[in-house]
């Protein structure tokens, strides 16, 4: 998801039985729907995991606004262009609501931008691949955003309050996010064969790496499960994947457009479509950072912070001189 | 604003021989809605002053017409109660449950009160 493979403590969940007190009154807390406060007593684990998963979070919000960035100065109406501008500020409004949870646990807004910088902290996959045509601007709202929120909207319930608070705010705008890419979509695959063609192109192109976007699967896995029982994940990876796949073929469809995947079809048994899986080993390429955009990704995070610093030095010595001169005067 | 021991082993805050980072302060923000509520918190950010950080409120937090007032509030002046005070704080009101109406039976013939 926009967080990929968070690890947690990497050790199996205790039982209650092996828990020490405090843990253990911590945890009867958790099962019994309780929110976790910044103040409150907390395992060391559960501090860092959520650490971990926040900040990758808020990192991908960030990021992510840089393939669609891409488009405003090309968006085909001025209509478009400012609903585009309004959209990505919001993608910047939503890392700035999960920094601000992320630091509530103790660590500071510097160490986290520094940490993406660096490449120590990751950020989802799919922002590693590159927009080409303004039809992606349609893709990435449809699907990514549809993606995201089919992860966000469980994590309103997570047990930590601020994140919590956090993804109450985004899932608000989100849906605006999906519906104008849906909106883009429709008009795309309405219009010439030209532009039709370009919205094929598009969920070619988006489809698969939407699908990573949830992980591989976790259902064996002691870092989900450990993150399961402290409620900071709500659901397994396939759960969601599934979820995703069910609710977006019958959207492509409507649109008349294929979704590229010979193996789809309706399974009455389960209630879902059977899918062929995304190819894993491209996804742990794009993690490592072979993906296509990588280092443009990473270095534009970079030149924007490097160039921003006279900037943020200058206006704290401002405000710093002007807060001392106001203690001379009184 | 940060937590007694750091969660991150190898930041600075951990390790307390490197000089502290020099960040914009944290502000708490407040805001009041439409219909005459009082300001109520909606989250945090980083400014480098008052002026700044109600911009940046502005930006952050009321984009689709959330409020008409903002206060911003330095994080660091806002003294705020232990989690560990639970008890002694409001226990004792548990048990004065007199406090509230529902609590002395009126007759019916009495009318509304």
């Amino acid at each position: 998801m926009y967080a990929q493979m968070v690890k947690s403590t990497g050790q199996g969940v205790k039982s209650l039985d092996d828990m020490e007190p405090q843990e253990r009154a911590f945890q009867e807390r958790i099962d019994a729907g309780d929110k976790i406060e910044p103040k409150d007593w907390m395992p060391d684990g559960y501090r860092k995991t959520l650490i971990r998963q926040i900040g990758q979070h808020g990192h991908s919000e960030i990021v992510g606004q840089l393939p669609e960035g891409n488009w405003i100065t090309r968006a085909p109406t001025l209509e478009r262009k400012a609903i585009l501008l309004a959209k990505v500020q919001d993608e910047a409004g939503h890392g700035l609501y999960l920094y601000c949870a992320a630091e509530t646990l103790g660590v500071s807004r510097d160490e986290l931008t520094e940490d993406l910088l660096s490449g120590k902290m990751k950020y989802s996959s799919i922002f590693n691949y590159p927009t080409l045509t303004w039809a992606d601007m349609g893709a990435v709202g449809w699907l990514v955003d549809g993606a995201a929120i089919m992860n966000q909207v469980p994590l309103q319930r997570t047990s930590y309050g601020p994140y919590a608070r956090a993804m109450v705010r985004i899932c608000k705008e989100e849906s605006f996010h999906q519906r104008q890419g849906y909106d883009i979509m429709m008009k795309m695959a309405r219009g010439t064969p030209a532009q039709k063609r370009m919205a094929q192109d598009a969920l070619n192109r988006f489809w698969y790496p939407s699908l990573m976007m949830f992980g591989p699967s976790d259902k064996d896995s002691v870092h989900s499960a450990q993150s399961m029982a402290w409620k900071i994940k709500m659901n397994t990876n396939d759960e969601l994947r599934q979820k995703f796949v069910d609710q977006t073929v019958p959207q492509a469809e409507y649109l008349g457009l294929t979704v590229p995947d010979e193996t789809l079809q309706w399974n009455e048994g389960k209630g879902g479509y059977d899918f062929a899986e995304p190819d894993w080993s491209e996804f742990f390429d794009v993690i490592k950072g072979n993906g296509p955009c990588n280092r443009e990704r990473l270095a534009a995070r970079n030149k924007a912070w490097d160039d921003g610093k006279w900037v943020r030095d200058g206006l704290l010595a401002h405000a710093e001189k002007r807060a001392s001169k106001k203690v001379a005067a009184e | 604003m940060s937590a007694p021991n750091s969660a991150y082993p190898d930041t600075p805050e951990a390790q307390p021989e490197k000089p502290k980072r020099h960040e914009w302060p944290l502000w708490e923000i407040f805001i009041r809605g439409q219909h005459g509520m009082s300001h109520r918190h909606v989250g945090s950010l980083h400014a480098a002053d008052a002026e700044m950080a109600i911009k940046n409120a502005r930006d952050v937090y009321t984009r689709r017409n959330e409020g008409v007032s903002i206060w911003a509030v330095q994080a660091s002046h806002i003294a705020a109660s232990s989690p560990s005070h639970k008890g002694p704080l409001y226990e004792p009101s548990e048990s004065k449950v007199y406090r509230h109406p529902t609590f002395f039976d009126i007759p019916d013939e009495v009318g509304a009160m």
